[in-house]
């Protein structure tokens, strides 16, 4: 699978989650993995590239997890 | 720079012969607007006995999940100046070791960015830099990383390791902690940096029982410098020892936490396949004893301080490794501890918490570690002899 086709993947995962469940880097690396068929580490290095972007973030509330950052 | 607030409650704790935190706020704020406020929104929390600060949020630097703990005041126009009032962590090197350039490097940094205070260092092992603005933390970073500083862990990630001053000033190292805990810290950047676990993960490199760095009590990972083999005894020295005072059978032979060792005035005897390692007699007698020659460590997991259940102490899970670069043998380990954890864990669960919940036998199947004596943590509690319904014959 193409890198872009997976950062979208990854990224629509968390903006459907937006406002219902908080995930966990692990949760977005297990989900995507299994149902891509991918490893984990291919998941994890789009997922770089989309916090290297600044189109995902990490937040703080009582554990980290992978966000949206919040519109300007 | 006045006080631009009233503290009479601050004011009592400057009293004593103890260095006093409001002495150093108030030095602070003699430049700091982040200082003068800090102090005003601290005697209102002291006078209403509530705190006024509000933690975490959406604060970092881009690329990083980790090394800065967003904070801010809920009452922000009385105290403008700590509206926002972030902290820093930095990496520290190893063994706390630095040049009087490098710490003015990061004074320089924090002067012109930040409020003035900091922390040496967290209880983590970072350098605190108490009070800054979300707009500063990008500049911050940049400068901080120009001159080869880089953040420390947060969040749910590896926490920086630390690590005791190990061979660099001390005799009875029995492994190089300083340079594992350099390697954990190499090894683990991602994982210190972008928060992946269920809770945080902390590791702490003692180089011997002694354990000066606390990492039995405040480690998930505890990381204590051993041997193998008979400690070494050169009866000439128990004897200066003697002679000099020392009443042997009072201050070692007593105090020997498994009872192993005996002194009839000329000999002194050590059961060493009793000895736990504890350090003890060594530490007391540093002429005369000394530890055996084959070095490594042993691997204790699970402890962490009250903060969503109660407090634990490490639990052995290797009584000896040998401790070499590249370290391999420890990285598969930790790498097979995380899988686990990272599977089972719940949001906020420590690895002791999980292996609590699961049970240690649970835990040392998927782990694929053998049951050993050494293991058994306290009386009683010895659940490494266990059989799976295939072991019994119907």
């Amino acid at each position: 699978m193409e890198k872009e086709e997976l950062k979208k993947i990854i990224y629509q995962l968390v903006e459907k989650s937006t406002g219902k469940k908080k995930l966990k880097q692990s949760d977005i690396l297990k989900k995507v993995a299994a149902d891509q068929g991918l490893e984990k580490s291919e998941v994890k290095a789009a997922l770089r590239e989309l916090m290297d972007a600044g189109e995902l973030i990490f937040t703080y509330f009582g554990g980290s997890f992978v966000e949206i950052p919040p519109k300007e | 720079m006045s006080m631009k607030h009233q503290t009479p409650l601050l004011d009592e704790l400057e009293k004593g012969t103890f260095p006093s935190f409001v002495k150093e706020i108030k030095r602070a704020a003699e430049h700091s607007d982040y200082a003068q406020d800090l102090l005003g929104l601290l005697e209102l929390s002291y006078k209403e006995k509530v705190t006024h600060w509000k933690h975490g949020g959406i604060v970092g630097v881009r690329g990083y999940g980790a090394g800065v703990i967003g904070r801010y005041s809920d009452i922000p126009d009385q105290f403008p100046g700590v509206a926002h009032f972030h902290t820093v962590r930095v990496n520290q090197p190893s063994g706390f070791f630095y040049t009087t350039k490098a710490l003015r490097e990061i004074c320089e940094v924090w002067d012109k960015y930040g409020s003035g205070l900091t922390n040496m260092h967290g209880s983590t092992g970072d350098i605190i830099l108490l009070g800054t603005k979300t707009e500063n933390l990008e500049p911050i970073f940049a400068e901080l990383s120009s001159k080869g500083w880089d953040l420390g862990g947060s969040g749910s990630a590896v926490r920086t390791p630390s690590c005791c001053l190990g061979a660099a000033r001390c005799e009875w190292a029995n492994i190089d902690s300083m340079s594992i805990t350099n390697e954990i810290t190499q090894h683990y950047q991602d994982e210190m940096h972008r928060p992946a676990f269920p809770y945080k993960f902390k590791f702490k490199v003692a180089g011997c029982a002694v354990d000066c760095i606390a990492s039995i009590a405040r480690a998930d990972m505890s990381i204590i410098g051993t041997w193998k083999g008979d400690i070494r005894i050169d009866q000439g020295e128990v004897k200066n020892y003697a002679q000099n005072g020392m009443d042997i059978q009072k201050e070692i032979v007593d105090m020997c936490p498994t009872e192993c060792i005996s002194w009839d005035g000329s000999e002194f005897k050590i059961d060493n396949d009793d000895c736990n390692r504890c350090m003890h007699c060594i530490a007391k007698m540093t002429k005369a004893l000394r530890p055996g020659t084959e070095k490594g460590a042993t691997i204790l997991l699970g402890s962490k301080a009250p903060i969503v259940t109660g407090a634990l102490m490490s639990w052995v899970i290797v009584p000896f490794m040998k401790m070499e670069p590249p370290y391999t043998e420890l990285f598969e380990l930790v790498d097979k501890i995380w899988e686990w954890w990272d599977e089972y864990g719940k949001n906020r669960e420590r690895i002791g918490e999980l292996i609590e919940r699961l049970s240690f036998t649970t835990f040392l199947k998927e782990v694929g570690l053998e049951p050993q004596p050494a293991m058994v943590k306290e009386p009683r509690r010895d659940p490494f002899f266990f059989w799976s319904e295939e072991d019994i014959e119907k």
